[in-house]
């Protein structure tokens, strides 16, 4: 009973990480319809990103969320005008799959030039502190990135339902054309749209960097992950993804703290497919488009 | 594809199978059969990914299934002539299309874009359970398997053929589906699903016999990667890349047509090899080769067969054109050939 606990708060505070990665994935695909498998690489870079601002400036990480954001939104912005423009209208979910794959793999061996291929992680004083509550640990960074995504989340929250832009971005979730022809920029939008989920990303980067060692390759863990998350909760919607991240995260902890940590990864795949089974749009999208 | 399409196949074919014998470098047959390994995946890919449309990312999941049958038969059984586990690929591709099956029955309940996000996760997973289940796959450590007993000088040959027959196998269901109903149905629910259900086709059957067709040719080149390699290892057997190379290389040839993965597999796999030789290690490689991806899909969206044919016809039309206008100011009768073309 007391690994079940410890196993749900653990999963809890690992999940608004989860759930930042994986709105950032919904919004993309919210927008754009385009599935972006390079978001598992933006986050790797971005923990990449701060690990080097901690290393060379002594910067905290949770400090340099400011900073990271800024440069994937720059990439994101990039990788829209680039690659993602030129798809011809027909083809593009499709194609748009291999592209963003080929990003990310273009992500990962500039990575690996970069910062070679070894394990890194973030060092930080407090990295081992923790309270004891009732006799269930909870370490201290754990609950700062779960607060700081809670924050992230509430910021995206406002942003897309208190301002112009999230107003333009919410009418061409729901449809595209009539927002086009009410004078919304859709190309604009897709780019910034494509930014702020890069942004989003980066956010979690950070964070996840604090979490756990990482290295080129763990962007292959995070897509199946991230994808399993939005799946679930229902491709475009936030709301759903913060949910999916809740179940995947405390499902998998659960599993990993009373049967073995080995199957803990097969555990979302399982829920996937019984979701799935029962409704293949996941459990808050809509057949046709929705809201955000 | 008439009678010239059957000749281009055997002429095709006789090329291949005489390729060995004009004493090619080790280096050249090896990579000879590592193109004929991805123009059989490629080919098969494309009876899911582009005849009926449904862009599978978990194909490698069946690859890695291949591999590790061939690795967990070695356990129980020993080598005399070498050709076993060839006679066991039938057996295999079987026991791959019979795995797949229930879930293409959940996953090809969504379409596309979600398609892909389920057999991507398939993927993973898979590669999870070979990391996991240690006691079948050796987790980590992987399975070794014997080297396989032929004669140093001509090592690569029993693979290379039993790949050219599988090619043979995959191109001729490519062949006889796009001649057939079955093809047709495959295209109609490429078109559209709801409508082709509606008018009658039997869409679950098609797409699920697609699916299950198409994981048992993969599985049976894994079987034959995994015995050639003398090694299967969880990251390698299972391995992201291999999906997304079938899926490169049948865009880059063409999707949907029947030459198209064969001519993307010879392309893209003859240049991964020089690119990983001349650039050693992944690091660099890996950009080199993101780039020639992007590139390919940004130059050329719909593959290499379908845009040159479409320039080849482009110009009949225009020819004939002129050569009914010539003929018009002679006199003649003008007859509108280009729409015939």
């Amino acid at each position: 009973m007391h690994a079940l606990i410890q196993g749900v708060i653990l999963g809890v505070l690992t999940a608004g990480v989860y759930a930042l990665m994986a709105s950032g994935q919904t919004l993309i695909f919210g927008i754009m319809k385009v599935i972006n498998l390079a978001q598992g690489a933006m986050v790797i870079l971005a923990a990449y990103l701060s690990y080097q601002l901690h290393a060379s400036f002594g910067l905290d990480p949770f400090l340099a969320i400011p900073i990271t954001p800024v440069a994937l939104f720059v990439i994101g912005v990039a990788v829209e005008v680039l690659f993602l423009r030129p798809l011809r209208q027909g083809d593009k979910a499709e194609l748009s799959l291999l592209v963003t794959f080929a990003v990310a793999l273009l992500l990962e061996g500039v990575i690996s030039l970069g910062w070679k291929t070894t394990y890194r992680s973030i060092n930080t004083s407090y990295a081992n502190s923790s309270w004891t509550v009732f006799g269930y640990q909870i370490t201290l960074v754990r609950l700062w990135a779960f607060l700081l995504s809670i924050g992230v989340l509430v910021a995206l929250y406002l942003l897309l339902n208190r301002t112009r832009f999230g107003r333009a971005v919410r009418a061409t979730v729901q449809n595209p054309e009539s927002a086009q022809l009410l004078g919304v920029e859709s190309r604009l939008v897709s780019a910034l749209g494509f930014g702020l989920g890069s942004a989003t990303a980066a956010a979690a980067g950070s964070v996840y960097g604090l979490l756990y060692a990482f290295h080129p390759g763990s962007h292959y863990d995070l897509i199946s992950l991230l994808l399993s998350i939005v799946v679930l909760g229902g491709l475009g919607s936030i709301g759903g993804a913060v949910l999916g991240a809740l179940i995947v995260s405390v499902s998998s902890s659960v599993v990993a703290a009373t049967i073995s940590p080995a199957w803990s990864a097969m555990t979302f795949f399982v829920i996937l497919l019984g979701v799935l089974l029962v409704r293949p749009q996941g459990l808050f999208g809509s057949p046709v488009r929705g809201a955000i | 594809m008439s009678r010239v399409g059957v000749l281009r196949g055997a002429a095709f074919f006789a090329l291949v199978a005489a390729l060995p014998s004009f004493n090619l470098a080790h280096w050249v047959l090896n990579m000879a059969v590592f193109v004929l390994m991805y123009a059989v995946m490629s080919s098969a890919w494309n009876l899911v990914g582009g005849f009926a449309g449904y862009p599978s990312l978990g194909h490698a999941a069946f690859f890695g299934l291949g591999a590790y049958s061939v690795g967990i038969w070695f356990e129980h059984h020993h080598l005399t002539s070498g050709l076993e586990p060839f006679y066991l690929l039938p057996l295999i591709g079987i026991v791959a299309a019979i795995v797949g099956l229930p879930i293409a029955m959940i996953a090809m309940r969504t379409r596309t874009d979600v398609f892909a996000i389920v057999t991507i996760t398939l993927l993973f997973v898979a590669q999870t359970l070979a990391f996991n289940l240690h006691t079948f796959t050796g987790g980590a450590q992987g399975l070794a398997i014997p080297v396989a007993p032929f004669p140093v000088g001509t090592f690569e040959r029993p693979f290379y053929y039993v790949l050219t027959i599988l090619l043979a196998v995959a191109m001729g269901i490519t062949w006889a589906s796009m001649r057939s109903k079955f093809g047709l149905s495959l295209e109609s629910v490429h078109a559209d699903e709801d409508k082709a259900r509606g008018i009658g086709v039997q869409v679950t059957m098609v797409k699920l016999l697609a699916f299950c067709v198409s994981v048992g040719l993969v599985a049976m080149v894994g079987a034959v990667w995994a015995y050639y390699e003398s090694f299967v290892y969880p990251q390698f057997a299972i391995d992201p890349l291999i999906t997304i190379a079938m899926v490169l290389m049948t865009f880059l040839g063409g999707r949907a047509t029947l030459w198209g993965p064969v001519l993307g597999a010879v392309v893209l796999e003859t240049a991964q090899q020089v690119l990983a030789y001349q650039l050693g290690g992944s690091q660099i490689y890996l950009v080199a080769y993101a780039g020639v991806f992007l590139l390919v899909m940004l130059v050329l969206p719909r593959g290499i067969l379908p845009t040159v044919t479409d320039r080849l016809r482009q110009r009949r039309r225009r020819t004939s054109a002129a050569a009914a206008s010539r003929s018009a100011a002679h006199g003649g009768i003008t007859v509108p050939k280009g729409e015939a073309a």
